[in-house]
Protein backbone atom coordinates (compact mmCIF):
# COMPACT_ATOMS: atom_id res chain seq x y z
CA UNK A 1 0.00 0.00 0.00
CA UNK A 2 1.03 3.41 -0.17
CA UNK A 3 2.70 4.40 2.73
CA UNK A 4 0.79 7.02 4.91
CA UNK A 5 3.21 6.88 8.09
CA UNK A 6 6.71 8.20 8.57
CA UNK A 7 9.27 4.79 8.24
CA UNK A 8 10.85 4.46 12.32
CA UNK A 9 14.23 5.98 10.98
CA UNK A 10 12.55 8.93 9.78
CA UNK A 11 10.38 9.75 12.57
CA UNK A 12 10.99 13.24 13.98
CA UNK A 13 12.60 13.82 17.26
CA UNK A 14 13.69 17.36 19.30
CA UNK A 15 16.31 19.01 18.14
CA UNK A 16 18.93 21.53 19.69
CA UNK A 17 17.55 25.10 20.69
CA UNK A 18 20.58 27.21 19.42
CA UNK A 19 21.69 30.59 21.36
CA UNK A 20 19.90 33.87 20.92
CA UNK A 21 21.90 36.21 19.01
CA UNK A 22 23.34 38.99 21.16
CA UNK A 23 22.18 42.21 21.67
CA UNK A 24 19.60 41.75 18.98
CA UNK A 25 15.55 43.03 19.81
CA UNK A 26 14.02 42.25 16.34
CA UNK A 27 14.20 38.55 16.23
CA UNK A 28 12.09 35.80 13.94
CA UNK A 29 12.31 32.44 15.09
CA UNK A 30 13.11 29.32 13.05
CA UNK A 31 12.31 25.76 12.99
CA UNK A 32 14.66 23.91 10.21
CA UNK A 33 14.78 20.13 9.76
CA UNK A 34 18.24 18.34 10.40
CA UNK A 35 19.72 14.85 9.58
CA UNK A 36 22.86 14.21 8.87
CA UNK A 37 23.20 10.29 7.12
CA UNK A 38 26.46 9.39 9.04
CA UNK A 39 25.33 10.35 12.52
CA UNK A 40 22.73 7.00 12.57
CA UNK A 41 20.18 9.53 14.30
CA UNK A 42 16.58 10.27 13.42
CA UNK A 43 15.96 13.72 11.97
CA UNK A 44 15.55 16.35 14.36
CA UNK A 45 13.94 20.15 13.93
CA UNK A 46 16.07 22.63 15.19
CA UNK A 47 15.56 25.66 16.82
CA UNK A 48 17.09 29.35 15.85
CA UNK A 49 16.58 32.93 15.90
CA UNK A 50 17.50 35.23 13.36
CA UNK A 51 18.02 38.51 13.94
CA UNK A 52 15.78 40.41 11.59
CA UNK A 53 17.42 43.70 11.85
CA UNK A 54 21.13 42.26 10.64
CA UNK A 55 19.33 39.93 7.67
CA UNK A 56 18.04 40.81 4.24
CA UNK A 57 14.27 40.24 4.12
CA UNK A 58 13.91 36.79 2.13
CA UNK A 59 13.83 33.20 3.65
CA UNK A 60 16.89 32.79 1.87
CA UNK A 61 18.84 35.62 3.15
CA UNK A 62 17.85 34.25 6.41
CA UNK A 63 19.31 30.54 6.17
CA UNK A 64 22.65 32.24 5.35
CA UNK A 65 22.34 34.24 8.13
CA UNK A 66 22.40 31.24 9.98
CA UNK A 67 24.93 29.28 7.95
CA UNK A 68 27.71 32.13 8.28
CA UNK A 69 26.62 33.37 11.76
CA UNK A 70 25.68 30.82 14.00
CA UNK A 71 25.57 27.20 12.63
CA UNK A 72 28.08 26.69 9.79
CA UNK A 73 26.71 22.62 9.17
CA UNK A 74 23.17 23.53 8.13
CA UNK A 75 23.39 21.84 4.74
CA UNK A 76 21.29 23.17 2.21
CA UNK A 77 21.05 23.56 -2.10
CA UNK A 78 21.15 27.67 -3.31
CA UNK A 79 23.08 29.55 -6.14
CA UNK A 80 21.54 32.60 -7.99
CA UNK A 81 19.52 33.84 -5.20
CA UNK A 82 16.87 35.37 -7.24
CA UNK A 83 14.64 32.48 -8.64
CA UNK A 84 16.35 31.30 -12.00
CA UNK A 85 18.02 28.28 -10.94
CA UNK A 86 15.78 26.44 -8.99
CA UNK A 87 18.56 25.13 -6.33
CA UNK A 88 16.95 26.80 -3.37
CA UNK A 89 13.32 24.73 -3.18
CA UNK A 90 12.16 23.77 -0.18
CA UNK A 91 8.84 23.13 1.81
CA UNK A 92 8.36 26.44 4.04
CA UNK A 93 5.92 26.74 6.07
CA UNK A 94 3.48 23.87 4.19
CA UNK A 95 4.21 24.90 0.84
CA UNK A 96 6.91 24.25 -1.90
CA UNK A 97 8.92 27.25 -2.29
CA UNK A 98 11.93 29.02 -3.60
CA UNK A 99 13.40 30.48 -0.51
CA UNK A 100 15.17 32.81 -2.44
CA UNK A 101 11.79 34.51 -3.44
CA UNK A 102 9.91 33.65 -0.63
CA UNK A 103 9.50 36.80 2.04
CA UNK A 104 9.81 35.95 5.76
CA UNK A 105 6.90 38.13 6.01
CA UNK A 106 5.39 36.75 3.25
CA UNK A 107 5.33 33.32 4.52
CA UNK A 108 4.09 34.24 8.03
CA UNK A 109 1.44 35.92 6.30
CA UNK A 110 1.17 32.86 5.00
CA UNK A 111 1.32 30.75 8.56
CA UNK A 112 -1.05 33.67 10.54
CA UNK A 113 -3.09 32.18 13.12
CA UNK A 114 -0.41 29.63 13.84
CA UNK A 115 0.97 29.57 17.47
CA UNK A 116 4.20 29.20 16.96
CA UNK A 117 5.51 32.31 15.21
CA UNK A 118 8.26 30.37 13.93
CA UNK A 119 8.71 29.84 10.29
CA UNK A 120 8.97 26.14 9.76
CA UNK A 121 11.30 24.24 7.02
CA UNK A 122 11.76 21.19 5.59
CA UNK A 123 13.17 19.49 2.42
CA UNK A 124 10.53 19.02 -0.24
CA UNK A 125 8.30 16.46 0.56
CA UNK A 126 8.47 12.63 -0.30
CA UNK A 127 12.33 12.71 -1.72
CA UNK A 128 14.94 10.98 -0.32
CA UNK A 129 17.10 13.09 1.85
CA UNK A 130 20.82 13.42 1.27
CA UNK A 131 21.56 16.46 4.16
CA UNK A 132 19.74 18.52 5.65
CA UNK A 133 17.28 20.51 3.44
CA UNK A 134 18.94 18.27 0.28
CA UNK A 135 16.69 16.30 -1.44
CA UNK A 136 17.78 13.63 -4.13
CA UNK A 137 16.62 14.73 -7.41
CA UNK A 138 18.28 12.13 -9.42
CA UNK A 139 14.89 10.41 -9.83
CA UNK A 140 13.38 13.32 -10.82
CA UNK A 141 16.41 14.74 -13.38
CA UNK A 142 15.90 10.88 -14.88
CA UNK A 143 11.64 11.58 -15.53
CA UNK A 144 13.15 14.65 -17.19
CA UNK A 145 15.73 13.18 -19.34
CA UNK A 146 13.26 10.78 -20.49
CA UNK A 147 11.08 12.81 -22.42
CA UNK A 148 13.91 13.97 -24.55
CA UNK A 149 13.88 17.48 -23.93
CA UNK A 150 15.43 19.00 -26.83
CA UNK A 151 14.48 19.74 -30.59
CA UNK A 152 13.93 16.61 -32.78
CA UNK A 153 13.54 16.68 -36.67
CA UNK A 154 14.01 14.55 -39.40
CA UNK A 155 13.98 17.48 -42.51
CA UNK A 156 18.08 18.50 -42.48
CA UNK A 157 18.99 21.10 -41.04
CA UNK A 158 18.29 24.49 -42.38
CA UNK A 159 21.49 27.06 -43.16
CA UNK A 160 20.30 29.16 -40.29
CA UNK A 161 18.03 28.77 -37.51
CA UNK A 162 14.74 26.75 -37.25
CA UNK A 163 12.07 29.27 -38.22
CA UNK A 164 8.41 29.50 -36.42
CA UNK A 165 5.54 32.18 -36.52
CA UNK A 166 5.66 34.70 -33.72
CA UNK A 167 2.55 32.93 -33.43
CA UNK A 168 3.81 29.50 -32.84
CA UNK A 169 6.30 31.16 -30.54
CA UNK A 170 3.60 32.32 -28.12
CA UNK A 171 2.93 28.73 -27.91
CA UNK A 172 5.43 28.47 -25.89
CA UNK A 173 4.82 31.06 -23.23
CA UNK A 174 3.87 29.52 -19.71
CA UNK A 175 5.98 26.40 -20.38
CA UNK A 176 9.77 27.28 -21.67
CA UNK A 177 10.03 29.78 -18.04
CA UNK A 178 9.81 26.34 -16.07
CA UNK A 179 13.66 26.00 -13.83
CA UNK A 180 12.90 22.45 -12.68
CA UNK A 181 12.87 23.21 -8.89
CA UNK A 182 10.97 20.06 -8.39
CA UNK A 183 8.05 22.55 -6.57
CA UNK A 184 5.30 21.17 -8.40
CA UNK A 185 6.68 17.81 -8.41
CA UNK A 186 7.24 17.06 -5.05
CA UNK A 187 3.70 18.53 -3.96
CA UNK A 188 1.99 16.25 -5.57
CA UNK A 189 0.22 13.56 -4.40
CA UNK A 190 0.24 11.04 -7.42
CA UNK A 191 3.87 11.58 -7.78
CA UNK A 192 4.54 11.02 -3.92
CA UNK A 193 2.39 7.63 -4.22
CA UNK A 194 3.56 6.54 -7.63
CA UNK A 195 6.66 9.05 -8.57
CA UNK A 196 9.03 5.87 -9.71
CA UNK A 197 6.36 5.01 -12.94
CA UNK A 198 4.51 8.56 -12.84
CA UNK A 199 6.22 11.30 -14.77
CA UNK A 200 5.12 14.20 -12.22
CA UNK A 201 4.24 17.83 -13.37
CA UNK A 202 7.17 18.93 -14.55
CA UNK A 203 8.58 16.32 -16.54
CA UNK A 204 5.08 16.52 -18.17
CA UNK A 205 5.06 19.99 -18.51
CA UNK A 206 8.48 20.11 -20.45
CA UNK A 207 7.28 17.35 -23.17
CA UNK A 208 3.76 19.29 -23.76
CA UNK A 209 6.62 22.32 -24.36
CA UNK A 210 8.12 19.98 -27.13
CA UNK A 211 5.00 18.40 -28.29
CA UNK A 212 3.49 21.88 -28.99
CA UNK A 213 6.80 23.21 -30.38
CA UNK A 214 6.08 24.04 -34.22
CA UNK A 215 9.52 23.73 -35.27
CA UNK A 216 9.78 19.51 -33.71
CA UNK A 217 9.03 16.67 -36.11
CA UNK A 218 8.78 13.76 -32.99
CA UNK A 219 5.35 14.73 -31.94
CA UNK A 220 3.54 11.40 -32.65
CA UNK A 221 6.87 9.75 -31.18
CA UNK A 222 6.46 11.70 -27.55
CA UNK A 223 3.02 10.88 -27.67
CA UNK A 224 3.84 6.91 -28.07
CA UNK A 225 6.15 7.38 -25.25
CA UNK A 226 3.54 9.36 -22.76
CA UNK A 227 0.58 6.81 -23.99
CA UNK A 228 0.91 5.03 -20.47
CA UNK A 229 -1.08 4.93 -17.61
CA UNK A 230 1.21 5.57 -14.89
CA UNK A 231 3.19 7.66 -16.77
CA UNK A 232 0.76 10.40 -17.98
CA UNK A 233 -2.18 9.36 -16.49
CA UNK A 234 -1.64 9.29 -12.99
CA UNK A 235 -2.41 13.15 -13.39
CA UNK A 236 -5.56 13.79 -11.34
CA UNK A 237 -5.94 16.98 -11.60
CA UNK A 238 -5.27 17.77 -8.19
CA UNK A 239 -3.37 20.91 -9.08
CA UNK A 240 -1.03 20.88 -6.54
CA UNK A 241 1.39 21.61 -8.55
CA UNK A 242 0.04 25.30 -10.35
CA UNK A 243 -0.55 26.12 -6.77
CA UNK A 244 2.85 25.21 -5.80
CA UNK A 245 5.09 26.85 -9.01
CA UNK A 246 7.05 29.90 -7.68
CA UNK A 247 7.08 31.12 -11.75
CA UNK A 248 3.06 30.91 -11.43
CA UNK A 249 3.19 28.28 -14.53
CA UNK A 250 0.05 25.88 -14.23
CA UNK A 251 1.75 21.98 -15.04
CA UNK A 252 -1.70 20.98 -14.58
CA UNK A 253 -3.05 22.73 -17.66
CA UNK A 254 -0.33 21.33 -19.75
CA UNK A 255 -0.90 18.17 -18.82
CA UNK A 256 -4.48 17.92 -19.58
CA UNK A 257 -3.46 19.84 -22.97
CA UNK A 258 -1.59 16.20 -23.40
CA UNK A 259 -4.25 14.37 -23.01
CA UNK A 260 -6.48 16.16 -25.51
CA UNK A 261 -3.59 16.00 -27.85
CA UNK A 262 -4.15 11.66 -27.10
CA UNK A 263 -7.51 11.29 -27.77
CA UNK A 264 -7.45 13.71 -30.64
CA UNK A 265 -5.33 11.41 -32.57
CA UNK A 266 -7.38 8.25 -31.78
CA UNK A 267 -11.00 10.26 -32.85
CA UNK B 1 11.96 4.83 -4.77
CA UNK B 2 14.27 5.84 -2.05
CA UNK B 3 14.44 1.33 -1.77
CA UNK B 4 14.81 0.71 -5.22
CA UNK B 5 18.16 3.13 -5.40
CA UNK B 6 19.52 1.48 -2.43
CA UNK B 7 18.89 -2.58 -3.90
CA UNK B 8 19.42 -1.48 -7.29
CA UNK B 9 22.61 -1.10 -9.29
CA UNK B 10 20.26 -0.18 -12.27
CA UNK B 11 20.96 3.52 -13.47
CA UNK B 12 18.22 6.31 -12.93
CA UNK B 13 17.52 6.38 -16.55
CA UNK B 14 17.00 2.43 -16.57
CA UNK B 15 14.42 2.39 -14.07
CA UNK B 16 12.58 5.63 -15.33
CA UNK B 17 12.35 3.73 -19.11
CA UNK B 18 11.36 0.79 -17.12
CA UNK B 19 9.00 -1.42 -19.10
CA UNK B 20 8.52 1.09 -21.49
CA UNK B 21 4.80 3.03 -22.15
CA UNK B 22 2.22 0.13 -21.98
CA UNK B 23 0.36 2.18 -25.23
CA UNK B 24 -3.01 2.63 -22.63
CA UNK B 25 -4.88 5.30 -20.84
CA UNK B 26 -6.45 7.33 -23.53
CA UNK B 27 -9.39 4.95 -23.65
CA UNK B 28 -10.10 4.78 -20.37
CA UNK B 29 -9.66 8.45 -19.72
CA UNK B 30 -12.34 9.44 -22.57
CA UNK B 31 -14.41 6.34 -21.30
CA UNK B 32 -14.63 7.83 -18.16
CA UNK B 33 -15.80 11.19 -18.85
CA UNK B 34 -18.09 10.28 -21.33
CA UNK B 35 -19.59 7.64 -18.80
CA UNK B 36 -20.00 10.67 -16.19
CA UNK B 37 -21.63 12.49 -18.38
CA UNK B 38 -24.32 9.51 -19.38
CA UNK B 39 -24.56 8.91 -16.29
CA UNK B 40 -26.71 12.02 -15.40
CA UNK B 41 -29.48 11.62 -17.29
CA UNK B 42 -29.38 8.25 -17.16
CA UNK B 43 -30.01 8.21 -13.76
CA UNK B 44 -32.23 10.73 -13.44
CA UNK B 45 -34.01 8.47 -15.48
CA UNK B 46 -33.79 5.44 -13.36
CA UNK B 47 -34.99 7.95 -10.49
CA UNK B 48 -38.34 8.83 -12.20
CA UNK B 49 -38.90 5.07 -13.61
CA UNK B 50 -38.52 4.08 -9.22
CA UNK B 51 -41.08 6.58 -8.51
CA UNK B 52 -43.03 6.02 -11.21
CA UNK B 53 -43.19 2.45 -10.14
CA UNK B 54 -43.98 3.56 -6.25
CA UNK B 55 -46.92 1.45 -4.57
CA UNK B 56 -48.13 -0.03 -7.95
CA UNK B 57 -48.98 -3.30 -7.74
CA UNK B 58 -46.50 -5.87 -9.74
CA UNK B 59 -48.69 -6.74 -13.07
CA UNK B 60 -48.16 -2.19 -13.48
CA UNK B 61 -44.34 -2.50 -12.78
CA UNK B 62 -43.68 -5.06 -15.17
CA UNK B 63 -45.62 -3.08 -17.98
CA UNK B 64 -43.77 0.22 -17.30
CA UNK B 65 -40.72 -1.79 -17.42
CA UNK B 66 -41.45 -3.59 -20.55
CA UNK B 67 -41.85 -0.25 -22.29
CA UNK B 68 -39.04 0.08 -24.60
CA UNK B 69 -37.73 3.48 -23.61
CA UNK B 70 -37.75 2.33 -19.60
CA UNK B 71 -35.39 -0.66 -20.50
CA UNK B 72 -33.45 0.76 -22.61
CA UNK B 73 -32.86 3.85 -20.35
CA UNK B 74 -31.99 1.07 -17.33
CA UNK B 75 -29.92 -1.31 -19.74
CA UNK B 76 -28.32 2.07 -20.93
CA UNK B 77 -27.78 3.01 -16.81
CA UNK B 78 -26.61 -0.09 -16.25
CA UNK B 79 -23.55 -0.33 -18.69
CA UNK B 80 -22.38 3.15 -17.94
CA UNK B 81 -22.78 2.74 -14.37
CA UNK B 82 -20.67 0.06 -13.60
CA UNK B 83 -18.31 0.78 -16.17
CA UNK B 84 -17.84 4.13 -14.69
CA UNK B 85 -17.54 2.21 -11.18
CA UNK B 86 -14.84 -0.44 -12.55
CA UNK B 87 -12.66 2.17 -14.23
CA UNK B 88 -12.76 4.92 -11.16
CA UNK B 89 -11.79 1.99 -8.58
CA UNK B 90 -9.41 0.87 -11.41
CA UNK B 91 -7.14 3.95 -11.08
CA UNK B 92 -8.09 4.13 -6.87
CA UNK B 93 -6.36 0.38 -6.98
CA UNK B 94 -3.52 1.56 -8.80
CA UNK B 95 -2.58 4.54 -7.06
CA UNK B 96 -3.13 2.90 -3.68
CA UNK B 97 -1.73 -0.64 -3.71
CA UNK B 98 1.98 -1.33 -4.24
CA UNK B 99 2.21 -4.84 -3.68
CA UNK B 100 2.34 -6.65 -7.16
CA UNK B 101 0.38 -9.30 -6.14
CA UNK B 102 -2.36 -7.48 -3.57
CA UNK B 103 -2.84 -5.13 -6.96
CA UNK B 104 -3.40 -7.73 -9.42
CA UNK B 105 -6.01 -9.53 -7.01
CA UNK B 106 -7.78 -6.74 -6.26
CA UNK B 107 -7.95 -5.39 -10.21
CA UNK B 108 -9.55 -9.14 -10.95
CA UNK B 109 -11.97 -8.49 -8.01
CA UNK B 110 -12.78 -5.06 -9.02
CA UNK B 111 -13.38 -5.94 -12.91
CA UNK B 112 -15.22 -9.36 -11.60
CA UNK B 113 -17.14 -7.54 -9.08
CA UNK B 114 -18.31 -4.70 -12.04
CA UNK B 115 -19.12 -7.81 -14.61
CA UNK B 116 -21.29 -9.69 -12.01
CA UNK B 117 -23.29 -6.73 -11.36
CA UNK B 118 -23.78 -5.35 -14.90
CA UNK B 119 -24.53 -9.53 -15.65
CA UNK B 120 -27.34 -9.40 -12.93
CA UNK B 121 -28.50 -6.08 -13.57
CA UNK B 122 -29.07 -6.76 -17.04
CA UNK B 123 -30.58 -10.16 -16.64
CA UNK B 124 -33.23 -8.59 -14.28
CA UNK B 125 -34.09 -6.08 -16.82
CA UNK B 126 -34.43 -7.90 -19.56
CA UNK B 127 -36.14 -11.13 -17.63
CA UNK B 128 -39.11 -8.19 -16.41
CA UNK B 129 -39.27 -6.16 -19.86
CA UNK B 130 -39.43 -9.45 -21.99
CA UNK B 131 -41.71 -11.11 -19.58
CA UNK B 132 -44.87 -10.77 -21.49
CA UNK B 133 -42.95 -12.30 -24.63
CA UNK B 134 -42.21 -15.63 -22.90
Amino acid sequence: MAQFNLPKNSQMTEGKTWPRPVGANNLQEFRIYRWNPDDGKNPRVDVYQVDRDDCGPMVLDALLWIKSKVDSTLVFRRSCREGICGSCAMNIEGQNALACTMGIDECQEHAKGKKTGAVRIYPLPHMPVLKDLVPDLTNFFAQHASIEPWLQTETPAPEGEWKQTPEDRAQLDGLYECILCACCTTSCPSYWWNGDRFLGPAALLQAYRWLIDSRDENTGERLDALHDPFRLYRCHTIMNCANACPKSLNPAKAIAEIKKMMVAREV
Amino acid sequence: MAQTAKTSLRTARSRVKGLGASGHGAGHWWQQRVTAAANVPLMIGFIVIIALMAGRPYPEAIALVSHPAAALILIGGVISVTLHMRIGMQVVIEDYVHDKGLKFAALFANTTYAVAVAVACLYAILRVSLARLV
